[in-house]
């Protein structure tokens, strides 16, 4: 008897062809090929020569639009830390009933349902141009992340300690604030700050549709072919996000997390 | 599942209640304070029935009951001294419990009672450094902060080791007799339930076959209990 050690699976084996297939017939659609890329790479070389040496001399206009980005990230973050509290505690389904943690979870979902710079659209649509649209729209993608995160550590702590506390007669709120949140808070601060460091990268796109920071200052740029400017504001961006990754990790420590 | 139990609790003394694994003794336990939901029934606690209070009446109730658990549950990352005040949540608003305003006299019975249980310099350290016997005495003096009318143990010494065993029943019977409140307690170990209780109730099958004294408790009984005998040996 001839007997198989390894059978085929037939059905995988299609689905490669097909994926290949697919890949090579959307590259030909979209002239993705190694002759665009190489002319593409020539035109790339011209911008990287005017983008050196970086100008700094408009330093004044990079400080305020780099200082309103950061402002956005701040009130965005602590703003979507306050929203995200009580609506992941809403949403834990080991704490709270069906009717409060559907709603919940659907506001959540809503709010991570589109892409901040599209939020960011509609908000400028709504209250005008600036920072407060900035701001109200990394809010919503920060209830959108934060919520989710929060509502998972909480749904995974341990309820022993809870029943522990709700035993001693103590009135939710405070079960709450000692057998929940100890549980969960160094996670949170860990979310907080990858949420945080994710509200300054995006503060310095918002600006791109109106949403205020420094985005605007960098997309004028672009539009003026002010290279060696871009370059200033590019260089700045880096230096703030590294800033803001030492910070966090400076944080955490303080909270032991 | 529980059937056809009726008992009756003296105000002093500790009641054992033994039996196999999954007999209910964990449930009769919680269905006093209501842990867990008796379907139907009652518990008669201080004249009044348990299982017909509403939630915040419930709530009221379950201060004067303290409960101790056999994995502790003590909240890890608070420190000791917030653990035993845990006890005292119930009396305090939670915006007070939040910033921890506790009343004078409830911190001074706090470190009066780490000096009892033998924690005195162990206030500020966070409850996950301790030791198994340490967290448990940290969970009898917690359930002792609220200056229970009854006391309720789900298999207290099951994780801890022998020594460590007598010595949280002792100290239990210790604060039982000082205080004067009666103790139920869920036990495993027979010699330990014979050596501390003054009461022994057997369970097998979510019924009740025997209820007296720890002395009279025989092989036969043992037998009748768990079933089989070859352990017995």
């Amino acid at each position: 008897m001839n007997r198989i050690a390894f059978p085929p699976n037939w059905g995988a084996r299609a689905l490669w062809l097909l994926f290949a297939a697919y890949f090579v017939y959307a590259a030909g659609q979209l002239e993705f090929t190694p002759a665009r890329f190489a002319s593409g790479l020539e035109h790339g070389a011209k911008f990287m020569a005017r983008l050196f040496p970086p100008d700094f001399r408009r330093w004044e206009l990079l400080a305020k639009g780099m200082l309103e980005s950061l402002q956005i990230a701040a009130l965005a973050s602590a703003l979507g830390v306050l929203i995200s509290l009580p609506l992941s505690l809403a949403a834990a389904r080991n704490l709270m009933p069906v009717w409060a943690s559907w709603p919940a979870r659907a506001v959540m979902v809503l709010c991570r349902s589109f892409h901040p710079m599209i939020v960011a659209i509609v908000f400028v649509k709504a209250v005008g141009f600036g920072a407060l649209a900035g701001i109200l729209a990394l809010t919503i993608a920060s209830v959108g992340f934060l919520g989710k995160l929060m509502t998972e550590a909480i749904e995974e702590i341990s309820l022993k300690q809870v029943e522990a506390v709700r035993a001693t007669g103590a009135p939710f709120l405070s079960v709450v604030t000692y057998a929940v949140l100890p549980q969960v808070f160094s996670r949170f601060i860990g979310f907080v700050s990858y949420e945080t460091d994710a509200n300054l990268r995006n503060s310095t796109m918002v600006g791109i549709v109106g949403a205020g920071g420094i985005g605007g200052t960098l997309f004028a740029a672009f539009q003026r072919f002010d290279y060696d400017f871009v370059c200033a504001i590019v260089l700045t961006i880096i230096a703030l996000i590294m800033a803001g990754e030492v910070l966090t990790m400076r944080i955490k420590k303080i909270f032991n997390a | 599942m529980l059937r056809g139990i009726d008992l009756e609790f003296a105000p002093r003394g500790i009641t054992a209640v033994i039996g196999p694994s999954g007999t209910g003794k964990s449930t009769l336990i919680r269905c006093i304070n209501r842990l867990v939901e008796p379907t139907s029934g009652e518990v008669i606690f201080e004249g009044r029935d348990l299982v017909r209070l509403s939630r915040a009446e419930l709530r009221l109730a379950r201060r004067r009951i303290g409960m101790v658990f056999q994995e502790y549950n003590l909240v890890e990352r608070l420190s000791v001294m917030e653990n035993l005040l845990c006890g005292r949540l119930g009396y305090l608003s939670p915006l007070k419990a939040w910033l921890r305003r506790y009343p004078a006299q409830d911190i001074a019975r706090a470190f009066e009672l780490l000096d009892t249980v033998g924690l005195g310099q162990h206030a500020h350290v966070r409850a996950d450094s301790l030791s198994g016997g340490q967290r448990q005495r940290v969970g009898i003096a917690r359930a002792m902060m609220q200056e229970p009318k009854l006391l309720l143990a789900d298999e207290p010494t099951s994780s801890l080791d022998p020594k460590t065993s007598v010595e949280i029943m002792g100290l239990m019977k210790t604060l039982a007799d000082t205080h004067g409140f009666p103790v139920i307690i869920n036990i495993h170990n027979v010699a330990l339930a014979q050596r501390f209780a003054d009461r022994v109730v057997g369970m097998t099958g979510g019924r009740v076959v025997y209820d007296g004294a720890p002395g009279a408790l025989t092989e036969g009984h043992l037998k009748e209990i768990y079933g089989g005998e070859d352990w017995l040996e």
